[in-house]
């Protein structure tokens, strides 16, 4: 089992969910976000998610695309964040990469999984890779031992949504909303639903994401989700914050908060 | 490998939407399934002869078609080939755009959404949705980067006028390949009631094959057209290639016809050796860009590398798939065209036909200047070339004063 999976398998034993926390690597600074992402990991985030900054990231709203601009204006480059990836698998905590495909497909499929797996990485989460098209990603995960969370969305169809969980390793990251990623005040109502009909067909834990962004969100996600994926509102932290120790005083109180959301699962 | 071998029939893309190595799906699960039901509706439509009635009738009706076959005398003697112009300047909205957007309203109608979503440049595609969202009573929204709605105020406020809301768009480096991210992001969010009408013959599939079968009565106008006027095929077809739909509706008629050349010619912006170009042709490299794999212009990251030419509507780092794979299969040609010598065709046609064409299409013009000489000893005669003069100079009115010095200083 992946080291993700084990995460999973704690905290259902705690019974509670777990807390995933997203990051662009390189955002403020490569030291920068190695910081906020260890603030985050000892102010209680199970498992941080790194995303790679990228040119034209269609399923980000304006915070991470805020966020992702200043880390490559700052010269971010790929081999960054593997050893970003690296530093923080060094915290104990299981470290997963977010990926839109394009950089992934120049540095090499093979290679970028050989290098991932080699600076610790559990796996990447792939927002514009469908199973259709991941021949040769199917080959090089396999390859190295790494994990495969596709997304999933309301508008699956039964069998797409088969489909592409049978393809997934790891866990399962269900996209809470028809939209792009970012808090937002009003809770989904097609959540619930879509974790339902993933726990249909698999085993595989289910991550909920898009839309949460404090403690009680956290806990209502909690109550029927194994994951709780948390970006946009992190993030904000940071960029709202006057100076980077500021940016991460506010990131470890929300942190907690969202760390003690998942701990009362809302029944 | 005569399996990989482009064919007019149908053939290609695969049912997944694959030219070759090229084409496919990159994008978010939550589109998979309104591509679905985009790609159902198409290929029903594509079968419907009341679909195909009624789209001939508008683009007859409405929008002009056929368009002209200008034997474009005075030119050709200057440039020694005999140049056949086909003339989709003069459709309504002045561009061969607006085969493509009637066609994609049309079947927004027929899968019952009220609303399009459309990203443009220099706003000719964003005035031709807006145009076809009147005419079919649908709500219009339009995503333009800020630096472009500022260059392009006219085409903003023709928009307006039209009925449609302009969005600028502030993210990134606020100009094409931004409006189509945050195209893309509303889509993701509306897509129950809302189409996405992109505007060239790329995207994820259906929209390449869907794109070039609604604007491929160019080349099938043109090829009936060649025949009546000088009793044969043409020898070469030329066309600009941005996104490359025009290049697309004139070449596809000609691709089973193995004597027919067919170029494309790319923005070269100040020369592919400088690196300020929207040539991703010939200066890109294969890679994943707005949900295809294609030519893209790149770092080394893959991070999207921004592009430059003097025509707006070429400015875009990355090109249709199918273009990619014509390229790959050695069926088309492709070559850059600087914008010097683009506005050298311009001034050119302008003076020997008394036509005004649009800078994207003076590459055309430009790139068949160019190749005349060679087709001419190749063949031991003078070579026939349709041209595809995909729009006209109306709105490059400005820029092409002030490059030529031809405003008056207030």
């Amino acid at each position: 089992m992946s080291r993700i999976g084990v995460a999973f398998d704690q905290a259902r034993a705690e019974g509670r969910a777990v807390l995933v926390g997203c990051m662009p690597a390189g955002f403020p600074t490569v030291e920068g976000s190695i910081a906020a992402m260890t603030a985050m990991v000892e102010a209680g985030v199970d498992v941080i998610e790194v995303e790679i900054p990228y040119s034209d990231p269609v399923m980000d709203g304006p915070v991470i695309q805020r966020a992702s601009d200043i880390a490559l204006a700052g010269g971010v480059r790929v081999a960054d964040t593997l050893r970003i990836v690296d530093a923080v698998a060094a915290t104990g905590a299981p470290v997963v990469t977010m990926t839109y495909w394009n950089p992934v497909e120049q540095y090499g499929v093979d290679a970028f999984a050989r290098d991932l797996a080699a600076a610790g990485g559990t796996g990447l989460i792939t927002p514009d890779l469908i199973p259709d098209e991941a021949q040769e990603w199917l080959a090089a995960s396999d390859a190295y031992g790494l994990d495969r969370t596709f997304l999933v969305s309301p508008s699956s169809t039964d069998a797409r949504l088969r489909m592409t969980v049978e393809h997934c390793r790891g866990f399962v990251y269900a996209t809470a909303i028809m939209g792009v990623t970012g808090a937002r005040t009003q809770a989904s109502a097609a959540a619930p639903v879509l974790v339902s009909r993933v726990r249909a067909v698999t085993d595989l834990p289910v991550g909920v994401g898009l839309g949460i962004g404090t403690g009680e969100q956290a806990g209502t996600a909690a109550g029927f989700a194994d994951g709780v994926i948390v970006g946009s509102a992190l993030i904000r932290c940071l960029l709202d914050a006057a100076s980077l120790p500021a940016g991460l005083t506010a990131l470890r109180e929300l942190s907690a908060e969202l760390a003690a959301g998942v701990r009362t699962p809302a029944s | 490998m005569s399996v990989d071998t482009p064919t007019a029939t149908g053939r290609y893309p695969d049912a997944a939407g694959h030219f070759g190595r090229f084409g496919g799906r990159f994008v978010p699960e939550a589109l998979v399934a309104a591509l679905d039901e985009l790609d159902s509706a198409w290929r029903t439509a594509m079968g419907d002869e009341s679909f195909q009635t009624e789209f001939a009738a508008l683009l007859r009706d409405y929008a002009g078609a056929p368009s002209l076959l200008y034997p474009a005398q005075r030119l050709s003697a200057k440039i020694g080939a005999q140049v056949l112009l086909k003339r989709e300047d003069l459709n309504h909205t002045g561009a061969h755009k607006v085969r493509n957007v009637l066609g994609q309203a049309l079947l927004t109608k027929r899968m019952g959404k009220r609303r399009v979503i459309a990203e443009t440049g220099a706003g000719q595609h964003g005035v031709a949705t807006a145009t076809a969202a009147a005419l079919f009573d649908l709500e219009c929204v339009v995503y333009m980067g800020a630096v472009d709605t500022q260059r392009q105020a006219l085409n903003v406020a023709r928009m307006r006028m039209l009925g449609a809301t302009v969005v600028p768009v502030t993210t990134g480096s606020r100009t094409l390949k931004d409006a189509m991210n945050e195209a893309m992001r509303d889509w993701v969010a509306n897509v129950d009631n809302t189409h996405y009408l992109i505007g060239t013959a790329a995207g994820p599939h259906p929209f390449p094959a869907l794109v070039r079968d609604f604007v491929r009565g160019i080349g099938d106008e043109a090829r009936q057209q060649c025949l009546d006027l000088v009793g044969a095929l043409p020898d070469a077809v030329t066309a600009c290639v941005g996104g490359g739909s025009n290049a697309l509706g004139v070449f596809h008629a000609f691709v089973d016809d193995p004597s027919v050349r067919l170029y494309g010619f790319e923005a070269g912006g100040d020369g592919p050796a400088t690196g300020r170009h929207a040539a991703s042709i010939t200066g890109g490299s294969s890679g994943v860009l707005h949900g295809t794999r294609t030519y893209v212009l790149q770092d080394a990251d893959g991070q999207t590398v921004e592009s430059h030419s003097i025509s707006a509507g070429l400015d875009y780092p990355g090109v249709g798939p199918e273009h990619a794979w014509l390229h790959d299969t050695g069926r088309a040609t492709y070559r850059p065209v600087t914008d010097a010598d683009a506005m050298a065709a311009f001034e050119l046609l302008c003076r020997t036909e008394g036509i005004i064409p649009a800078i994207e299409s003076s590459h055309a013009l430009a790139g068949t200047v160019s190749i005349a000489p060679e087709l001419a000893a190749e063949l031991g005669r003078e070579p026939v070339v349709v041209v595809n003069l995909s729009g006209r100079g109306d709105k490059d009115v400005h820029t092409a004063g002030e490059y030529f010095g031809v405003l008056d200083k207030e």
